[in-house]
């Protein structure tokens, strides 16, 4: 069989592993600099598409432009995510069905943006074999529902990959973990990335990794402990500096960034600065970590519902998980980690890099469907209860949550009016009594019934969760034996015919060959130290001399000059030399910037003390 | 294939759950289609249904009480919906107190649940749980026992027996449903018996 590579589809971050056949080990790819993780970041420039770090580095200046955290609306719709869609610097009319993103004059959908950082991936492990790769298991977060699942696999085609597997990212861990770590035995895997959380409990023995139980949120993860530090950071601002910067997409872009990079230093840092120049102020603040808890708390504590919640449904308790094993960048928060120790009663494991855990496992169930391993298997289950509307709205639950899959449950129909040909389906997923308060997966017309008094055809469906999670229907007409034609409408997805013109389309979002790609990066860089400059110029000017002023003047200009050329080299060059110029001026702002904060904090104390 | 016979095991209720678990992960891995990517197209499909059919197998006959209603339904020869096998029905000792509770769980309805009520309902409902657990133990115990040990002759007696311990199984179940929701017991979103 050809090579198939594991592929973690993140939120944040997205990476591709392979096991080497020699060693037996599973390993990430790096990139030609050496960077493992991609970041799931796409922009869609004039000159092409930039995916990655590179796309990154534009979320300040064409937040419009530039998606992020795409995972978060795959296989959804417009009324699932509105809510947050005002923390979203690009823009999303409402539509039914799936999500459109609107960039520029084009409109991409989820599966899109997540098929070109699919691509990238799929160029750095065909560069790194030096052969085309074709196959990859694609791992999804274990809560996923049937929707989203799907667009997870039309993202790979369209990216013209064969997904030969989706695999859920905590069973995935688990697969990386068990190479070699895990003893036989009860193991919980708490899964905590940037937009998902996710709870396995799984039974490892002989070699088989059987998933107990599973739940989780599909919804919840870093973005979320981000937000909740810029809407502190929002409010801050606006009392200190009068100014609310909430819709100004370039400024909430720098607040995220710097929200996001105050959190990981705070997993290591009792406390932490934030500096952010803006348009005629620079906001200067100090959090503490338990600032950060403070702001975090209720998320993190909303995390434990699901992991009782899963613990009860495979009817053990506490004290009969043997391992807790932590997975996912999120794991890093050391409040975090207390609860999770708290709740289990046990001192997670953490050996293996979380960020690449979710990749390797992934890597390892690739080499299993590919023959190279026959000691493993996987048996997973589907997360939620598939059911069928029936009368009066309810939801008849015909495949439970929590089912091993492969899973398959069939069910008579019939017509209920004479001469009747179509019968109606509508197949929900969730835990709710009332069809409407569950997730629609998909409306099934089953056609070609021959016209027979009401009551009289005997359809029989088959519902069938196969080993990715993904739902199956078949239906057949027993008094004739005619298979019944069913014809799909997918309530949140894709048509065949729509992923179909994606895979032709998809090379009108072809990347930006490499050199033109180098330069794209090489001038964004420019753009980003010109832009820098420019506001410190503004702001600074009189903190330095007129000499000085003059000298950085003139590298601004040269840049500029050059930032219109081709030339990669001199760029780049001329963008150091800039930087240079202006190392002094931000050394003397930023001192001044520290000044004023502590000025300030003198004045409150004055004010303090003789109130 | 029944249930029974994926397993290769007699339509006995007495099952060894460890030696069940053993030859689920042995027949996992003969079947599952992770072990059958390069057969053909025709191959992987019956793969897929001999998993399937193995999964549910071992899921109906993991659980004692699955066991008991999948072996009432397979001798009345009905094998198609998993789920209810019997109507719902009142233990007939409790009639009298079923009434009571369906008044008070009305009122809660309309609204009206002070602390006094509210204390009835709990007293009620851990009543009801202590009857539901009795029930379960019988049907586990010597009404699975008296299965495996009746003779062809007597099999349609124990049969209608079990039949009936399912059905007040069920009752007290949906009524301990509705109890926790007029408690506001029930997690969000969680339906605890009733749908499972
Ligand atoms: N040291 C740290 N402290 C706190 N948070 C961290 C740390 N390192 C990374 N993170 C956070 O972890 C998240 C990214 O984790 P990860 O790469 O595991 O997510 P992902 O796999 O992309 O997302 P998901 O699994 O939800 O799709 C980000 O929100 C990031 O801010
Ligand atoms: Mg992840």
């Amino acid at each position: 069989m050809s090579r198939i590579v594991g592929i973690d589809l993140g939120t944040t971050n997205s990476l591709v592993a392979y096991v080497d056949e020699k060693t037996g080990l599973s390993r990430v790819i790096p990139d030609g600099e050496g960077r493992v993780l991609l970041p799931s970041v796409v922009s869609f420039t004039d000159e092409g598409v930039v995916v990655g770090d590179a796309a990154k580095r534009l979320l300040v200046r064409r937040p419009a432009a530039t998606v992020y955290s795409v995972k978060r609306l795959m296989g959804r719709g417009y009324e699932d995510v509105k809510e947050e869609l005002c923390y979203l610097p690009f823009k999303v009319a409402p539509c039914d069905g799936i999500v459109r993103i609107q960039v520029g004059d084009r409109e991409v959908t989820p599966p899109e943006v997540s098929a070109i950082v699919l691509k990238s991936l799929k160029e750095r492990a065909e560069a790194h074999f030096g052969e085309p790769v074709e196959k990859a298991v694609i791992t999804v977060p274990a809560y996923f529902n049937d929707s989203q699942r799907q667009a997870t696999k039309d993202a790979g085609r369209i990216a013209g990959l064969d997904v030969v597997r989706i695999v859920n990212e905590p069973t995935a861990a688990s697969l990386a973990y068990g190479l070699h770590r895990l003893k036989a035995g009860v193991i919980a895997v708490y899964d905590l990335g940037g937009g998902t959380f996710d709870i396995s409990i799984l039974r490892v023995k002989d070699g088989v990794f059987e998933v107990l139980a599973t739940n989780g949120n599909t919804h919840l993860g870093g973005d979320d402990f981000d937000r909740a530090i810029l809407v502190w950071l929002l409010d801050d601002i606006l009392s200190k500096h009068g100014v609310y910067l909430g819709r100004d997409s370039e400024a909430m872009q720098e607040l995220r960034l710097a929200a996001e990079a105050a959190k990981v230093r705070l997993s290591t840092e009792e406390r932490t600065t934030l500096t952010i120049p803006f348009e005629g102020f620079t906001y200067h603040r100090e959090i503490t970590r338990a600032e950060l808890e403070g702001l975090i708390g209720k998320l993190v504590d909303s995390t434990l519902g699901p992991c009782r919640m899963a613990l009860a449904d495979t009817g053990l308790a506490l004290s009969d998980i043997d391992e807790v094993v932590l997975v996912g960048g999120s794991t890093r928060v050391p409040l975090l980690r207390r609860r999770v120790q708290e709740l289990f009663g046990k001192t997670p494991h953490s050996q293996l890099n979380p960020d690449e855990v979710v990749a390797l496992g992934a890597a390892v169930q690739a080499h299993i469907l590919a023959g190279g391993i026959t000691s493993m298997l996987l048996l997973d289950v589907t997360p939620l209860s598939l059911g069928i509307e029936t009368l009066g709205g309810i939801v008849s639950v015909l495949i439970p949550r929590n089912t091993t899959i492969p899973t398959s449950a069939r069910e008579m129909f019939t017509t209920s009016v004479d001469g009747q040909t179509v019968v109606d389906l509508h197949v929900v997923q969730g835990e709710r009594e009332l069809a409407k308060d569950c997730r629609s997966l998909a409306r099934f017309e089953l056609r070609a019934i021959d016209p027979m008094p009401a009551g009289m055809p005997k359809i029989e469906v088959t519902l069938l969760i196969d080993a990715n999670g993904i739902l199956q229907v078949q239906a057949k007409e027993l008094r004739t034996g005619k298979a019944a034609s069913i014809e799909v409408k997918p309530t949140y997805g894709l048509t065949e015919a729509e992923v179909e013109r994606m895979v032709e389309e998809s090379f009108a979002y072809a990347e930006a060959d490499v050199e033109a790609r180098l330069l794209i990066e090489t001038r964004n860089e420019a753009d980003t130290v010109i832009t820098h400059v420019e506001r410190a110029l503004r702001q600074g000017a009189d903190l330095v001399g007129e000499e000085e002023r003059g000298r950085i003047r003139t590298a601004l200009e040269a840049l500029r000059a050059a930032r219109q050329t081709d030339d990669r080299d001199r760029i780049r060059e001329l963008t150091t030399e800039l930087n240079r110029a202006t190392e002094h001026l931000a050394d003397v702002m930023m001192d001044a910037a520290l000044r004023g904060a502590l000025a300030s904090k003198r004045a409150s104390e004055i004010m303090e003390s003789t109130s | 294939m029944d249930h029974f016979e994926v397993f290769g095991l007699p339509r006995r209720l007495a099952v060894d759950t460890a030696e069940l678990q053993r030859k689920f992960y042995e027949l996992s891995r003969r079947y599952h289609p992770d072990f059958h990517q390069a057969a053909p197209p025709e191959e992987q499909v019956r793969a897929l249904e001999a998993s399937a059919g193995l999964n549910a197998a071992y899921r109906t006959l993991r659980d004692p009480i699955a066991r008991i209603e999948y072996l009432v339904r397979l001798e009345e020869g009905r094998d198609t919906k998993e789920g209810a096998t019997v109507k719902p029905k009142a233990p007939p000792e409790l009639l009298e107190e079923m009434f009571e509770i369906q008044e008070a769980l009305a009122e809660a309805k309309a609204g009206g649940l002070d602390e006094a009520g509210r204390a009835a309902l709990v007293v009620q409902r851990d009543r009801l749980m202590a009857r539901l657990g009795d029930e379960e133990t019988r049907l586990v115990g010597p009404l699975s026992q008296g299965w495996d040990a009746s003779q062809p002759a007597e099999r349609q007696r124990v049969l209608a027996a079990m039949k009936e311990a399912l059905a007040i199984r069920a009752y007290l179940r949906t009524v301990i449903d509705d109890l926790n929701d007029a408690l506001g017991e029930s997690q969000e979103g969680y339906v605890t018996y009733r749908r499972h």
